[in-house]
């Protein structure tokens, strides 16, 4: 079993969980994943890090709820503990002394980009990052990346905090660099990938995505995960999580993720009701 | 053997098979005519005294035929149930020559199913410990036998499993109407009475990896199985409806799928799936789908005559209600336009001259394409082993298939101290030749520990 150190409500409807899996701390590298399971017949679902500890053990996740599985890690409280945390997955995102990287994250992806941006920049690189949300008020880390990011950027849905609009607007933040953008990586949600990998491609800049599909097991095991890249078909969870953002087909991959919506409404409505109703901590 | 009848087991996940009543078991035993040189054993992959045991059924005393069984057999309840035994112990049987061969599976199971409902059976006694350990990677049947096999011996074992169950194939694979799952539970936790150290969720290759377990142990035996499906390579291989076997059996099976939405892991009510291939895991996938309530057809490329799963299943398939279309060949799916398979396009095949396997060859016959409406099409063609472990382990020898390359005899690999066998050896292959792969290894690893170097290997 693994105990939740920590879960607390950052922004309205994402919660950080820190949780002990001193296994995984210790191994984890930026851009790798866990998979887990919220009870005992719960589901395994793959969750990325968003951060992790090596002397304390733990692990760190930015948890948006969403469907049946989060709702039950939303509503855990400090000191329970889940059945499975197994991991680190997938392959570390690639990080070497490109130059200038610009770090893109959006949703539960503000929490996974972090370590991506700090190791870049352990590794000598410019690093600019941009966030996405609907509004202000869904940012978090602010602090964390004002003191790590060479230049900061913004994109709001409502305008509250820079740019107003999404990551169409990417092209823009590019020009306003002094120096060219030697590779963009993006982690967040699928339609941010998406969005934000149209935007890179007229400028010919190399854009990192890293793919989120439904797994079971995570090892290549089931292959669940396969998605279309260039024309071959990939395993997300062993040939991934990264892929080459302008090879990905898209429309496969969200057709993909959406294949048990309708069921995944079944065990939440099914769920205890407290999982429902679960107050902010 | 007693089953449950067609009609109605076609419609529940429990056995099939319900086993034999005490005084059946005595009667079957009883037909052994106890050969001097039972043609029996040498058929049986880890060497069971076949007579010796079927002797003690006979006379009653199910106790001691129990312990000659588990002298040899690590995991009976198993066997009994899955071991292919007409190919085996049962096929040199000296009565299969005038008529039925002994049921020597079936006297397994009758043994292995008592003793579960026993509570007085002592643990059998352990030699003190040696102070060597032992990592097991993969809690499968090739793992779990090198496992038993060793802690026997008095080394400390700890098997590592990637997933939040132990058993492997036996349970995401295998499923609940073939082989309850409390039955691997059982045998799991007998292990686990006898020393044996358990440690799931760890991905070895990923978790930790081989070299730096190895400086923590003495000795490492790989059994990681076959776990990577193959697809057919045609179009529509990607949409939705279209499942690996082992992502429709893990569904099922491991995640309690059959059970939704009790067990939270969704599934499909689909009702029209295909299963495409001939194999003991295609009748797996079509028993399952047909009992969740689908029309439910094997697609094969040859006839009934080549299909490589066990007649008792094949047989068992037809009485169920699955419908066979055999000298098929799929070539596309085809999607609903919402990126849901909603056809299956098949061509008709005839058998040409044999192959390199002995069979003959299907060839497609021109113009017969036929489309069979689908909603789910699972793809039940094979597996090979998992790269994760030859991927980051150095000076680890992997064969053309990424099987990793052991010697046969005591399953040393290309690198010392490492030891492997089963699937991840063989390619897919079937339980009870993992076990006889674990037997092996696990002699030579304790031959290693007793006397062995490393720069010896």
């Amino acid at each position: 079993m693994y105990r939740i150190v920590e879960n607390r409500m950052i922004v309205p409807n994402i919660h950080l969980l820190t949780i002990e899996a001193p296994f995984v701390a210790r191994e984890a590298r930026a851009g790798q994943f866990v998979i887990l399971r919220a009870e005992e017949r719960g589901e395994r679902i793959p969750m990325s890090l968003s951060d992790w500890d090596p002397r304390a053990g733990t692990i760190t996740i930015s948890v948006m709820n969403i469907g049946s599985t989060t709702n039950a890690l939303a509503s855990l409280p400090a000191g329970e503990a889940i059945p499975t945390v197994a991991g680190p997955l997938g392959n570390p995102t690639e990080i070497d002394n490109f130059g200038t990287v610009l770090c893109v994250g959006g949703c539960y992806g503000i929490g996974s980009i972090f370590p991506i941006a700090r190791a870049l920049k352990e590794k000598g690189n410019r690093v600019a990052v941009l966030l996405e949300a609907r509004s202000s008020y869904l940012f978090y880390w602010r602090e964390r990346y004002e003191q790590l990011a060479d230049r900061m950027f913004y994109v709001t849905r409502d305008g509250t905090l820079g740019l107003r609009g999404h990551l169409g607007r990417l092209p823009e933040i590019v020009r306003s660099l002094e120096e060219p953008v030697a590779r963009i990586i993006i982690n967040g949600c699928t339609f941010a990938l998406r969005t934000g990998s149209e935007a890179s491609r007229p400028l010919g800049i190399p854009t990192v995505v890293a793919l989120n599909p439904i797994m079971i097991d995570g090892t290549g095991m089931c292959g669940v995960c396969r998605v279309t890249v260039g024309s071959t078909t990939k395993f997300a969870c062993v040939h991934g999580p990264d892929f080459d953002g302008h090879q990905v087909d898209w429309e496969e991959l969200l057709q993909r993720r959406k294949a048990y919506m309708p069921e995944e409404i079944v065990p939440m409505r099914s769920s205890r009701c407290h999982g429902h109703c679960h107050e902010a901590r | 053997m007693p089953k449950q009848p067609p009609e109605i087991r076609r419609r529940n996940f429990l056995e099939v098979a319900l086993g034999y009543p005490p005084e059946t078991a005595i009667e079957e035993a009883s037909r052994c005519i106890q050969c001097p040189n039972a043609n029996c054993v040498p058929g049986c992959p880890v060497e069971i005294d076949i007579p010796g045991f079927i002797r003690c059924i006979a006379a009653g005393d199910f106790a001691r035929g129990l312990r000659v069984l588990k002298d040899k057999s690590r995991l009976p309840a198993i066997c009994g149930r899955v071991c292919p035994q007409e190919e085996q112990c049962e096929k040199t049987c000296s009565l299969a020559k005038k008529g039925a061969p002994v049921a020597i599976g079936r006297l397994e199971r009758f043994l292995a199913d008592w003793e579960a409902t026993q509570t007085d059976l002592e643990l059998p006694e352990i030699p003190p410990p040696t102070g060597k350990k032992v990592a097991v990677v993969g809690g499968g049947p090739a793992g779990l036998t090198v496992a038993g096999d060793l802690v026997m011996l008095g080394h400390r074992v700890t098997i590592f499993e990637a997933l939040h169950k132990m058993g492997g194939v036996l349970v995401y694979g295998i499923p609940e109407f073939r082989l309850p799952k409390a039955i691997v539970e059982r045998e799991v936790n007998y292990l686990v009475r006898l020393g044996v150290e358990v440690v799931t969720d760890f991905v070895v290759g990923k978790t930790r990896t081989i070299d730096s377990l190895l400086e923590e142990y003495d000795a490492l035996f790989v059994g990681t199985g076959a776990g990577l499906p193959w697809f057919m390579g045609i179009p529509g291989e990607n949409l939705n409806g279209v499942y690996s076997a082992n992502e429709y059996l893990t569904r099922m099976n491991l995640m309690a799928g059959f059970m939704f939405p009790e067990g939270r892991t969704p599934i499909k009510r689909h009702k029209r799936v295909a299963v495409l291939g001939g194999g003991n895991v295609a009748m797996d996938c079509a028993r399952t789908a047909l009992r969740l309530g689908a029309e439910t057809r094997i697609i094969y490329r040859r006839s009934r005559q080549e299909m490589p799963a066990r007649l008792e299943e094949i047989e068992n398939a037809e009485e169920e209600g699955v419908i066979f279309e055999f000298l098929t060949l799929p070539t596309r799916y085809i999607g609903n336009g919402n990126g849901w398979v909603k056809e299956i396009e098949c061509l008709k095949m005839e058998l040409g001259e044999p192959d390199a396997s002995g069979r003959r060859r299907p060839i497609p016959i021109k113009g017969s394409e036929t489309i069979y409406p689908v909603d789910a099409v699972v793809c039940a063609i094979g597996n090979s082993p998992n790269p994760l472990i030859a991927a980051t382990t150095p000076g680890l020898k992997t064969g053309n298939k990424g099987n990793i390359v052991v010697d046969e005899a005591t399953g040393k690999t290309s690198k010392p101290r490492v030891w492997a066998g089963g699937d991840v050896a063989t390619g897919a292959a079937t339980v009870i030749m993992a076990m006889g792969a674990g037997r092996r290894a696990a002699r030579s690893i304790h031959e290693f520990l007793c006397s062995g170097k490393p720069e010896d290997w």
